[in-house]
Order: C-alpha cells, then sequence, then structure tokens
C-alpha cells in the first residue's frame, strides 16, 4: 500500500516537472521561432503525392531560415500525417492551430481533405495554403489557393483536346475518382462542352473509389466507347495510387495515345515514377508547372530540389523529380513569407490583407501574382504529353499568366457569387 | 543499281527535311504523308530518330540542319551523311505532338511494310489500319502484290477496303463492304453504319440498294462477332478477380476451417508476401542483374516462405493460446495486423514501392472483337490455378493433408486416434500464411504495395469464404470465381462504385437466407 502511494506521487511529481518544462520550454521558444504547420499525407492512397510536399515545404522553410528568418526569428515546422484519412485532417489541423499555435499551414491534396479542414480554419482564424489544382466552387478568408481553379487547367485542357493540333476530340470520357473534386470538375466540363456542342451522348461519365486497382473494364468500356464514334478523349481526374494500375492497363491493353488521347489533371512527374512510360507515350497531362521547363528560375529550383534531396538522403533523391505541386507550394510558402514581412506581424488578418498583389518569379517561367481579392494566383497554363523517360514535353501553353475564376461561370448560379470570400473586406 | 542509289541518298529531301524541323505541324504531317507514300528505305533512319527523340535541328546561315543523335554522342547529319563528334550548341530535339506522331507511325509503318519480318509486316499493317489514308493505296496494292504470308495478306485486304470503302467506285465499295464482313473490329462497324442511316425526310443516305443490302449484312455479321469478342473478355475479367480473390481467401479458408481462427492478420500476411517479392526483386537488381527478367519466378517462394514464417510464429507465440476464444483471437490477431503495418512502415516506409512487371508479362494477345487479354491477367489466373491444384493434392494425397482434413472434422477423435493437434494446427496455419504471402506476390504484378495493401483484400477474403461456407475449399473456389465474375458484369453496366455495392448487399442478403455458405458441413460435423 505504501510502495503504491509512493510510486503514485513519484510519478506524479516527475509528470508534473516534465510538463512545466515543457511548458517553459515552447513559452521560451515561441518567442523566437514562428511555427509552421505542415499536413500532408505521409501515408494511406495519397501518400504517393503528398509527401514530396511535405519535403518540399521544409526545403523551402530551411531557405527561409537561411537567408534570415522571419522578423528577426526562425520557422520551425510541426508536420503531421492525416495518413489519407479525411476526418482526421480536420483533428489534426486543430491541433496545429489550437495546440502548436502554428501562424500558418500548408497542406492538403484531395479537395475532402480541403473541405474537412475548412471549418476548422474558419472557427479558428487560422491560415491554410492550399496547393493543388482543383474544382473551385469555393472562397475562404482563411484560405490561400496556390493551385489551379478549372479555368486555368481543366477548360483549357479540353480547349485544346477539341483542337485540331490536339486531335480534334467530338467524343469525351470523364473518368475519375469518387470524391467531390472529379464530381465537380466533370459537371463543370459536361456543361462547358455543352455549350460547345457536343452532345449528351457522346459524353461518357464515370467513377472508380479511392485505391481501386482493377481497370480492366473501364478499359474494356473506353474502347468500346472509342469505337462506336467519332475522335474520342479522355479525361482523367483519378488521384493517388490508383494512378499506377491505371496506366499500368492502359499500356498493356495497348490504347494508344494516337487513337484516344488520356489528359489527366492531377498525373504529373512524380505519379509517373515507377510506372513503365514507353506504351504512355502522347498521353497528356495539363499543369501550371512541368519539371521539363527550360528556364533560369527552374533550373535554379530544380537544382535546389536535388540537393536538398540528396542532403536529407530522400527516397526518390536518385531520380531527383519536381512537378506542379511542389512548385504552388513553393511558392506558396514565398508568398507568405513576402506577406508576413510586408505586415510585419505574423497575425492571419495582417497577412490576410498584406497578400494581395503579391508576386513571385515562379520555377514555370512566369511571376505568379496573388489576386487583389479573390485569394488565388493568376497563373500560365501549361499542356504536356508523356515523354518515354517519364517527362513532360510541353505542346501547348498560354501567352501568360491567367486571373483564376473560383466560381465557374458553367454552373448556374455561380454569376451571382462575389469574387471575394465573404468577412474579407471586414478585415481590411 | 546506281540510279536506287541515287534516289536514295535523295529521301528525305531538303525540303521535307526543313519541313521536319521546322515547319508548322501541318507543313510536318504533309511531309510525313509524302514520306510514307514513297516508302523509300533511305528515309528509315530519319524517321525513326524523329520518333525516338533523337533528330535534333539547328539553324544556318543557309538553312535548317538536321542531325541524328547516335547513341554513341555521335551526330550524322540527315543530309549529307557527315559525322559530328558531338550536337553543336544550340541544336534543339525536334518535339511532336500526337497530331504529327500519328503521321509518323504511318509514314514508318509504310516503310516497314516491305521489311523480310513477318511480325514487323503485321505490326506495320495494323499501325495503317489505324488511320487509312488514300495516299497509301498504291503502296498497299504492291505490298498485296508480293506479300506471301496469308494473314499479313488478309489483313492488307481489310485496310485497302477501309480506304476504298470511302473512295472507290461502287464495284470497289461493294467489295470492300464483303471484306469488312469478314473481320470482327468494332471500328469497321462504325464505317458501315453511313450506309444503313436516313435523312431527315426518311429516305436512305445511300441510294444503291445492293450496297445497303451488303452493308446491312456486313454490321449483322461484325455485330455478332464483336459480341461475342465483349462477352469473352467480360468472362475473362471476372475470372481474374475472381482468381485474385480465390489466392488472397484460400489460406484463410484453411485457417479458419481448420482452427475456426478469425485471423485478422491475414491482409497483412499478404502484405508480407509483396514485400517480400519486392525484396527479391531489389536484390536481383543489385547483384544479378542479368537476371533480372525472370526475379518473379525466384519471388514465389521466398514469399511463399517469408509468409508462412510470420504465420508459424504468430500460431506459436499467440493464437495458440487462445484457442477456443474467438473474440480474443480476434483482437489479438487485429493487434498483430496493426503491428505489423506499423513494423513495415517504419522498416519500408509509409509510401508505396515500386514492384516491376517483367517485361514477358508486358502487353496482351488479342481475341476476337480486337480485345485484348493481358498477359500479367493470364499469368495471375494460370497461377491461381496451379496453387489451387497444389493445394488439393497436398489436402487430398498426402499423409499431413488426412491429418488435416481429419482434425478439421472432429479435433477430438482425430486427437484420440494419435494425431498431434498442436503439430498439425501450427503447420497449418503457417501453409495457410504461405498461400496468403504467394497472393501477396501475385498482387504485387497488379496493383500497388504498400503497408495498407492487406486492409484492401481482409473484406473480401471473408466475403469469399463466408460465402463458400467454412471450411469447404470447393466452396472458396465457387465463390471466388461468382463474386469476380458477378462483379465484373454488373461494373460493366453500373460502374465500379455501384458494383461494389451491389455484391456486398447481395451477400447482405444470401448470407441471411443461408448462414452456412453455398457449401455447408452435413451430417455429425456440422456442429462444430
Amino acid at each position: 500500500m505504501k510502495r503504491r502511494s509512493f510510486l503514485k506521487s513519484t510519478l506524479s511529481v516527475t509528470a508534473v516537472s516534465i510538463l512545466t518544462a515543457f511548458g517553459t520550454a515552447s513559452a521560451r521558444a515561441a518567442d523566437k521561432t514562428i511555427h509552421v504547420g505542415i499536413l500532408h499525407s505521409l501515408s494511406g492512397t495519397m501518400a504517393i503525392s503528398e509527401t514530396v510536399l511535405k519535403d518540399v515545404a521544409l526545403m523551402a522553410i530551411d531557405e527561409i531560415n537561411a537567408s534570415g528568418g522571419l522578423l528577426g526569428k526562425k520557422l520551425t515546422p510541426v508536420v503531421v500525417d492525416p495518413a489519407s484519412n479525411w476526418p482526421l485532417f480536420a483533428e489534426k489541423a486543430r491541433q496545429l492551430i489550437a495546440q502548436d499555435k502554428v501562424a500558418v499551414v500548408f497542406g492538403c491534396w484531395t479537395s475532402v481533405s480541403r473541405k474537412s479542414v475548412l471549418p476548422v480554419f474558419e472557427e479558428l482564424n487560422g491560415l491554410l495554403f492550399y496547393p493543388v489544382q482543383y474544382e473551385g466552387e469555393e472562397l475562404s478568408k482563411n484560405v490561400f489557393y496556390t493551385g489551379a481553379a478549372p479555368n486555368q487547367q481543366a477548360i483549357p485542357a479540353v480547349e485544346y483536346l477539341m483542337s485540331e493540333d490536339g486531335g480534334g476530340a467530338k467524343r469525351f470520357v470523364l473518368l475519375g475518382t469518387d470524391y467531390v473534386y472529379p464530381r465537380t470538375t466533370n459537371k463543370i466540363l459536361r456543361a462547358f462542352l455543352k455549350s460547345k456542342g457536343v452532345a449528351e451522348a457522346d459524353i461518357m461519365e464515370t467513377y472508380t473509389p479511392f485505391g481501386h486497382n482493377d481497370y480492366q473494364t473501364i478499359i474494356a468500356n473506353i474502347k468500346k466507347f472509342a469505337s462506336e464514334g467519332k475522335k474520342t478523349a479522355v479525361i482523367s481526374t483519378i488521384n493517388g495510387d490508383s494512378n499506377v494500375p491505371f496506366y499500368k492497363e492502359l499500356g498493356n491493353q495497348g490504347l494508344k495515345a494516337t487513337d484516344v488521347p488520356v489528359i489527366a489533371f492531377s498525373v504529373g512527374e512524380e505519379e509517373l515514377r515507377g510506372v513503365d512510360t514507353k506504351p504512355l507515350v502522347g498521353h497528356l497531362a495539363a499543369w501550371n508547372y512541368f519539371m521539363s521547363l527550360k528556364n533560369p528560375a527552374n533550373d535554379a529550383f530544380k537544382k535546389k530540389w536535388a540537393s536538398y534531396a540528396a542532403a536529407k538522403k530522400l527516397p526518390g533523391a536518385s531520380k531527383p523529380l519536381t512537378n506542379d505541386p511542389m512548385e504552388a507550394t513553393y511558392i506558396g510558402i514565398h508568398l507568405w513569407a513576402q506577406a508576413v514581412k510586408k505586415a510585419g506581424a505574423t497575425a492571419a488578418d495582417k497577412v490576410i490583407t498584406a497578400m494581395a498583389e503579391q508576386t513571385f518569379q515562379a520555377p514555370g517561367g512566369f511571376t505568379v501574382k496573388m489576386d487583389k481579392k479573390n485569394h488565388h494566383l493568376h497563373k500560365p497554363v501549361f499542356v504536356g504529353e508523356i515523354r518515354p523517360d517519364g517527362q513532360f514535353n510541353v505542346v501547348w501553353k498560354t501567352s501568360g499568366p491567367i486571373r483564376a475564376q473560383p466560381w465557374s461561370p458553367f454552373i448556374a448560379g455561380n454569376d451571382k457569387k462575389k469574387d471575394e470570400p465573404e468577412g474579407r473586406s471586414v478585415t481590411k | 543499281m546506281l540510279l536506287a542509289a541515287g534516289i536514295a541518298r535523295a529521301a528525305p529531301d531538303a525540303a521535307q527535311l526543313a519541313a521536319l524541323a521546322n515547319g508548322s505541324n501541318d507543313e510536318k504531317i504533309a511531309a510525313l504523308r509524302d514520306l510514307g507514300a514513297q516508302a523509300d528505305a533511305a528515309s528509315l533512319p530519319v524517321l525513326a530518330a524523329l520518333s525516338e527523340g533523337s533528330l535534333y535541328a539547328f539553324k544556318t546561315d543557309s538553312g535548317w540542319r538536321v542531325l541524328l543523335l547516335k547513341a554513341s554522342g555521335e551526330a550524322v547529319d540527315a543530309a549529307s551523311g557527315e559525322r559530328l563528334l558531338s550536337l553543336p550548341e544550340g541544336a534543339d530535339s525536334v518535339m511532336i505532338n500526337n497530331r504529327v506522331r500519328g503521321a509518323l507511325a504511318a509514314a514508318l509503318a509504310a516503310i516497314r511494310l516491305a521489311s523480310a519480318d513477318v511480325e514487323m509486316r503485321l505490326e506495320a499493317i495494323a499501325t495503317l489500319g489505324n488511320a487509312p489514308d488514300v495516299k497509301f493505296l498504291p503502296l498497299l496494292d504492291a505490298a498485296l502484290r508480293r506479300e506471301s504470308n496469308e494473314n499479313v495478306k488478309t489483313r492488307i485486304e481489310t485496310v485497302r477496303a477501309v480506304i476504298l470503302l470511302q473512295n472507290g467506285q461502287r464495284e470497289d465499295r461493294l467489295m470492300a463492304i464483303r471484306i469488312l464482313g469478314e473481320t470482327s473490329d468494332p471500328a469497321h462497324l462504325r464505317l458501315l453504319r453511313p450506309f444503313l442511316t436516313k435523312d431527315g425526310q426518311g429516305r436512305f443516305v445511300e441510294t444503291d440498294t445492293r450496297i445497303r443490302a451488303a452493308a446491312r449484312q456486313a454490321a449483322r455479321e461484325i455485330e455478332s462477332r464483336v459480341q461475342t469478342g465483349e462477352m469473352l473478355k467480360r468472362v475473362f475479367e471476372g475470372i481474374s478477380l475472381g482468381s485474385i480473390l480465390l489466392l488472397a481467401a484460400l489460406g484463410l479458408a484453411i485457417a479458419y476451417g481448420l482452427m475456426g481462427v478469425i485471423n485478422m492478420a491475414h491482409g497483412e500476411l499478404v502484405m508480407i508476401g509483396a514485400y517480400a517479392a519486392y525484396v527479391t526483386q531489389t536484390l536481383v537488381q543489385q547483384h544479378a542483374p542479368a537476371f533480372f527478367d525472370v526475379w518473379l519466378l525466384a519471388a514465389i517462394p521466398v514469399s511463399f516462405f517469408a509468409a508462412a514464417f510470420a504465420g508459424f510464429l504468430m500460431e506459436r507465440l499467440v493464437i495458440r493460446h487462445l484457442y477456443g476464444r474467438p473474440l480474443e483471437t480476434l483482437l489479438a490477431t487485429w493487434g498483430i495486423s496493426l503491428m505489423l503495418i506499423q513494423g513495415v512502415r517504419a522498416f519500408f516506409g509509409a509510401q508505396n514501392v515500386t514492384v516491376e512487371n517483367p517485361s514477358w508479362l508486358s502487353g496482351g494477345v488479342e481475341i476476337i472483337g480486337k480485345q485484348i487479354l493481358t498477359y500479367n491477367r493470364i499469368a495471375l489466373i494460370v497461377f491461381a490455378a496451379l496453387v489451387l491444384a497444389g493445394v488439393v493434392v497436398l489436402l487430398a494425397g498426402t499423409r499431413m493433408g488426412l491429418f488435416v482434413r481429419a482434425v478439421t472434422q472432429n479435433r477430438a477423435i482425430a486427437r484420440c486416434m494419435g494425431v498431434s493437434t498442436g503439430y498439425v494446427d501450427s503447420m497449418t496455419f503457417g501453409f495457410g500464411a504461405g498461400l496468403a504471402g504467394l497472393a501477396g506476390c501475385a498482387l504485387s504484378q497488379i496493383g500497388n504495395v504498400g503497408p495498407e495493401l492487406g486492409q484492401g483484400y481482409i473484406v473480401d477474403s471473408f466475403m469469399v469464404v463466408v460465402l463458400g461456407g467454412v471450411g469447404q475449399i470447393a466452396g472458396t473456389v465457387y465463390a471466388a470465381l461468382g463474386l469476380g465474375i458477378l462483379n465484373k458484369f454488373i461494373e460493366a453496366f453500373a460502374g465500379a462504385v455501384l458494383a461494389k455495392i451491389a455484391i456486398l448487399l447481395m451477400i447482405v442478403i444470401f448470407i441471411q437466407k443461408r448462414p452456412q455458405g453455398i457449401f455447408a458441413l452435413k451430417g455429425r460435423y456440422a456442429d462444430i
């Protein structure tokens, strides 16, 4: 009895002292550092895409620290793993903001994860930088979208497919993973195709669950659909590691890009790592950045990433790859740092105001600008074809950055929506 | 002879080279169509270089200079044949897009149609068939006259027919329709359909009744063949999905049937098998790259024994102490599964690892109706059949199998007869785990290999085992194939998401009506 109570008291004393030690340590640290949250899936079906975003964010933070930090303080990254589990994203976001007191969070890939954390950021007035192309239909004062809106990726890509050089596609297969991004994008594309005179019968829409890995039937159906009429193209919004079995099956079934081109919105250099791309030559992807772009800013970015990956012994360091969401993450962190400098503080409201019209020399080769009002970047659009080495050949591009339309004009009722987030003007 | 050499050097000529180097896409395509129609073997190196991305161009004062980059790093001038030690500064690779690539493939095929190799000619005519070009008609006529291989001949005739159908006279078209009617390509149906459509006033677009009748007949014949092809393909897809389910569930069926152990870590044993295949691949790649193409064969025993060993340890250390306590077993094995997932994550990383397909498993074989059965799926079906045969032989033909069956049927009596049930349990559980490992090895060829691999298969495996009837190998086989084929047929009409839901719903209803599964133990064994 005595021994037990002794044990108990010693334990509790130790616990208390550890807790206080932690408390004072973090309190002291808070004076000298700015905490930055990184919220990307490091396991599960989305890890294939999101893991490198964590790494590139850490690289950018190192870079800012090396050049003297921000406001005289160092940045300290706080990395959490929401494990491709959408409710867990919200939990981890709350933990980052409320417990770790981060000034900003860089994270999310799938729209379903972004939708899951959105209420948390709005409730706690946090700041999220979202680096991936998405379906639009959202504006929040607490989120900056550094990826593409539909008019900066999906619409130009389909316009290219319909053009003579793109093969003059007349029939379309809309293929996606079953969640909010593909469903909404396809809704927009359907309306867009209709406005271009494509008949209902010439559109086939089909979805697969997350992590699906048997694409035999779908590819057989695509072949059948393609043999029934005019030139057919596939628009793929498949996300995550399902892309590997999809492209493998595509190659094995001999569906060539010259017959039925597949254009993807969520497949970049990183997703094609480990896929034999020789049978896939000519299939397309639309992004705002490709690793193969030739310009000084991109050369510097690639070099930085290669040496960072080698120094940190990252899994893919032997073949360092960069891609669009990595560029968007990199741009996002630097824009945020510029805004913090301008505002002289890390408080969300001040940073939000300072973000307007920040510019950055992006690795894509253009100077991108944060819009004055709508929290989206002005970005250029590129369409690339897969090369035998897994890189992309740019076959079409816009002449310069274009402004994002988060509320797509192809969805009814959007013309009445305001092009800036609610509550934003109040904080000005 | 001299004359031929002179012509050979002239192809492609300066204007064509300039168009390829710096023309617009339209100019490039026009040049490629000309080169294809000329079908001169001399232009093969330039075209091949263009298709491989090793054709370079750079601007000089006198115009564009086109260079072929060799693997050695040397560059060869396409016009003069002059050799350069390396590419000059500023030379850019000639970029092409899909549209140009299509024309390029046709031009290459037109030249290769004269190849001495039958396989190459077959491939060439298939490419030409994808984009029939009236410009190539004389070429096809010439090829037809000299062709000796019947198979190639038929195909050339088909492509010729497609071209003549759109460009020929009445008799040509009738003959074309007759030839197309003997094929099974759904694309030809599309060509015949315009002959059978009516305009706004209800009159046929095609006024010639004979052509119409022939087209109708031909379309009907093609259609029936296409449908046969589709049906065969669906059944094949179903069997391939069924074999995956069977491989995943077989080990579970044995362990569950024998010991009544609900092994929640079964999926993780599958995952261990897949990772064992990955490790084998890496080792072969590092130490014996010459044998890289056959690493998969070496991976089969490695996967089996890795998973069997893990299963054996599990049984000895944990499960043995929990016999007769199903709930605790369930929780304990679930805990083990989480530990295994985390362990693999810690050791190999959370990201998927890349398991490559050996080259002999890439591609597929074409059957009727232009349907393609892929080699990796065929291999999977054969593999599943072999594993099943092995299991049956082992259970029905060996002394150990006799013991296993005895313990499954009546543990107490078997024990009385002197069977060491503990030993049989360990060996059987290990064997079941090894089968899971084999499944993992096979799955590494068609899906992603990551720490959560097993999670995706555990539900399916239980579904198969429960549906088939506990402890019944035959039941497991029927359930796996049945579910596979059913799933694929529903998916073809309703999509992958709905198919999954429909299957689960059907199983719920089935299990309510018949809780013992398709096959049930009868008589006095039924109560255990």
